[in-house]
């Protein structure tokens, strides 16, 4: 079975300082990984690299069979738009448009076009129905977390990546979240990667890796 | 359809709304001082349009074409009225235009010449009819509309040039209108045009009833003084003038030869209008310079104040952008977004 997420003796520096030395793991279908580490980790600079907006010093990525390095910048944007659903914890929707205009210009990028039944069904699985409308200024933090995951997931990407989706929210909020991540994503049928420090969500989850430890045990 | 950015300033209505406005004010103060500026040499070429030279009384040539063509300044006095023949005898003058000024309606210059002055400004009689017989009159557009004056009205003048100016008005001698001009934005709009004779009578100067050839006796020059178009003949009787003489050339002989004879062999003086101009210009040069720029640095400010504007704009949009990118979407058609359509969906 092909993995969603395949990442092989991945390497990248800054200005020679090792940020990430030969890290190598994989992700199935339906799975779920939360990946652990502190600040300075590389946490980010996984998660661009994935993306496909850094390119590794060495290694390779594959999202759903597709490789993800060694493509040319316009490929690789091909690829994330068509795979690869993203939340980070403040970059959540572009501010001059409504809430469902957010998600139909995530429809479009994905699939060339907008489902406005599909959006509608979305935003009620996630509780937000009733404020498709509204500006992104005009939402809660509970309301703007959830709307960024419906952007994420309108696409029904393979893959769900959230950078730090947590940290900013208080025990009960961030469970709260993590569990509307991992439900979405299940429904969704969506593969589902989550790079934080925030050790509260280590007992959401059956598979967890450190980030400095699995390279450290990679090299 | 619009674009993402009508979208951005649809969302920012009163910031967009400030910004729109200073640029609004900024280009407008520069267009209106940039014409004002070029228009003061416009509108100073535009009347001296056809006037090769003035001939006046001794004193200050440009108070002389300032009196005469713009009719701004007090004349330098008035000369013999055989000085129209003189030079209409000459061969290589193809036109003399005579002027006598004096009076006011006011502060609407009456000035008394021939009817060939509305064809130098081409003037054109918008209602009425052309001033003939003694004391009637045509306004100009301006003085027209400002005096509100209808045909068949009369008035009475007031003696010097401006308003409130002079020792009393002309009772006895009533003006009637009998023609409005057309706008021409030229000086002509703000004048009151009567005959030269009219001018006299309203002055009790006796003159001959045709022609401007008698006066063989006046060719001295009088010298300045400003009480009208007259001076003392005799002891007792006041004898006929004219304040200044519009000359055009026949042909190029004329600006070499005129000028040197009026100036050498006559009681009076001889102005050309565009060395009077261009000599008013660089008087006045200072103060435009300092127009203009003032004119660039209000466009240097609008110019900065863009750029800020935008440079504002796109650190504020930088995540927006990143989300855009982020999202799949290419550099080029974030950019295409930005300037171009935006999918109907969107809205």
């Amino acid at each position: 079975m092909t993995a969603v997420l395949a990442v092989n003796g991945l390497s990248k520096a800054y200005g020679g300082m090792p940020v990430i030395r030969n890290l190598s793991f994989e992700v199935g279908t339906g799975g779920h990984l939360l990946l652990l580490g502190p600040s300075g980790s590389g946490k980010s600079t996984l998660i661009n690299l994935i993306a496909g907006m850094l390119t590794p010093d060495a290694g390779e990525i594959r999202i759903a069979g597709e490789e993800m390095t060694g493509l040319k910048a316009t490929a690789r944007d091909d690829l994330r738009r068509r795979r690869i659903g993203i939340i980070f914890q403040t970059l959540r929707l572009v501010s001059a448009l409504s809430v469902r205009a957010n998600l139909r210009l995530a429809q479009e990028l994905g699939r060339g076009q907008a489902d406005d039944a599909a959006i509608d069904g979305l935003l009620d699985a996630l509780g937000i129905a009733h404020r498709a409308d509204a500006k992104p200024r005009e939402l809660s933090q509970g309301e703007a977390q959830r709307a960024a995951a419906a952007r994420a997931l309108i696409g029904r990407p393979d893959l769900l990546v959230a950078d730090e989706p947590t940290s900013a929210l208080d025990d009960a909020n961030a469970e709260k979240l993590a569990r509307l991540l991992l439900e979405t994503a299940q429904t969704q049928g969506s593969t589902l990667l989550i790079a934080t420090h925030d050790r509260r969500l280590k007992a959401l989850f059956p598979e967890s890796l450190s980030l400095p430890a699995l390279a450290r045990e990679a090299a | 359809m619009l674009g993402l950015a009508l979208a951005y300033m649809r969302d920012r209505r009163f910031a967009t709304g400030l910004n729109m406005l200073l640029l609004a004010l900024a280009v407008a103060m520069l267009t209106i001082l940039l014409l004002t500026s070029s228009q003061l040499a416009d509108r100073l070429a535009r009347n001296a349009q056809g006037i090769d030279l003035v001939v006046g009384a001794k004193g200050s040539p440009l108070q002389l074409i300032l009196s005469s063509i713009y009719q701004m300044d007090q004349p330098t006095g008035n000369i013999p009225l055989a000085s129209i023949d003189m030079l209409r005898r000459d061969p290589a003058v193809a036109q003399v235009i005579p002027l006598a000024l004096g009076d006011n309606f006011r502060g609407y210059r009456i000035v008394g010449t021939e009817p060939s002055y509305l064809a130098l400004y081409r003037a054109e009689i918008g209602a009425g009819s052309m001033f003939g017989d003694h004391g009637e009159a045509v306004i100009g557009a301006e003085a027209a509309a400002a005096l509100g004056i209808k045909p068949g009205q009369k008035f009475i003048g007031s003696h010097g040039l401006g308003n409130g100016e002079g020792a009393g008005e002309h009772h006895a001698h009533p003006f009637t209108t009998v023609g409005l001009l057309k706008p021409t934005s030229t000086v002509i709009d703000r004048l009151i045009l009567t005959s030269i004779e009219t001018v006299w009578d309203v002055h009790g100067i006796a003159h001959p009833e045709e022609g401007h050839g008698s006066g063989d006796e006046h060719e001295e020059h009088a010298g300045n003084h400003d009480t009208g178009p007259m001076r003392a003949g005799s002891r007792d009787e006041l004898a006929p003038e004219v304040t200044a003489l519009l000359v055009r050339y026949r042909n190029a002989a004329g600006a070499v030869r005129i000028p040197s004879l009026v100036n050498r062999q006559t009681g009076m003086q001889a102005a050309v209008p565009a060395i009077e101009t261009a000599r008013l210009l660089s008087l006045l040069g200072a103060g435009i310079d300092g127009v203009r720029l003032f004119a660039w640095l209000l466009a240097a400010v609008g110019g900065l104040s863009i750029f800020v504007m935008l440079l504002n704009a796109a650190s504020a949009r930088e995540g927006d952008l990143a989300l855009l990118r982020v999202m799949g979407a290419s550099r080029a058609r974030v950019t295409a977004w930005l300037s171009g359509p935006m999918p109907r969906s969107w809205k």
